[in-house]
């Protein structure tokens, strides 16, 4: 039964991806795609966890903080980058 | 003209960056027995820095952190060089490492090994490898 349902979850967690790769590819402006990699990095963290059931190990949940985190980083640079020009300011104008 | 302000990114970095930091320090220790180890944990202590530097600007980051990450690098150097080397003083090879079980009062049975303080090397290395790396492409105007 659980065999199932994860299989089925997965299967929606792919077809969910697909619809986010198309918003990567089509999206017209840049806030769009970086938004689309942003849920991206959330469906990754569910498919390892749904992975790491599957395979009935506990090896991958450090990998699943690891990817929040570095989803979270990411896509703050890119929308500083967005915002002001810069990513890593030398002096802060405000 | 319009003020940017990022107070929402400033709030949320002093919650967050306690979580990252703490993490990345139980990658780096864990790296025995679980995965993890040396390079994961200091990349994620690299990206916590980032994370300050996205959120401040370089000067700040730098008043709250006042370190040369070059003299970092020398230092994780300096630890795993220092570890291999030791070994020659006790008539074995190179890169020989040590473990014993230690009773430590509150903590319990520790293992403790050598490998770990050459691991502390790596971790500096990559810090510092990975902070020289960005600020000094950061700081070109």
């Amino acid at each position: 039964m659980l065999e199932i349902v994860i299989r089925i979850s997965l299967l929606c967690c792919s077809l969910s991806m697909l619809g986010l790769i198309y918003r990567v590819i089509k999206g017209p402006t840049v806030p769009d795609r970086v938004i689309a990699l942003d849920a991206i990095g959330v469906n990754l963290v569910a498919i390892t966890a749904l992975i790491s059931i599957v395979l009935k190990s506990h090896a991958f949940l450090e990998i699943i903080l690891l990817i929040g985190i570095l989803a979270f980083i990411g896509t703050v640079a890119f929308a500083k980058y967005l915002e002001k020009g810069v990513i890593i300011e030398h002096e802060r104008t405000r | 003209m319009r003020q940017p302000n990022n107070m929402i990114l400033e709030t949320a970095l002093k919650l967050l960056l306690f979580f990252i930091v703490l993490f990345s320090i139980y990658i780096f220790t864990a790296g025995h027995y679980y995965p993890g180890g040396g390079f994961i944990g200091g990349l994620m202590t690299a990206g916590a820095i980032v994370l300050l530097l996205i959120t401040y600007d370089i000067k700040t980051v730098q008043k709250i952190l006042p370190v040369d990450y070059r003299i970092v690098t020398a230092i994780g150097l300096l630890f795993s060089i220092g570890t291999s080397a030791g070994a020659l003083f006790f008539n074995v090879p190179f890169l020989t490492h040590v473990f014993t079980h230690v009773e430590v009062p509150v903590l319990g049975d520790l293992a403790l090994h050598t490998a770990t303080i050459f691991d502390l090397g790596v971790y500096f290395v990559v810090i510092g490898v990975t902070m020289t790396i960005i600020l000094t492409i950061g700081e070109d105007e």
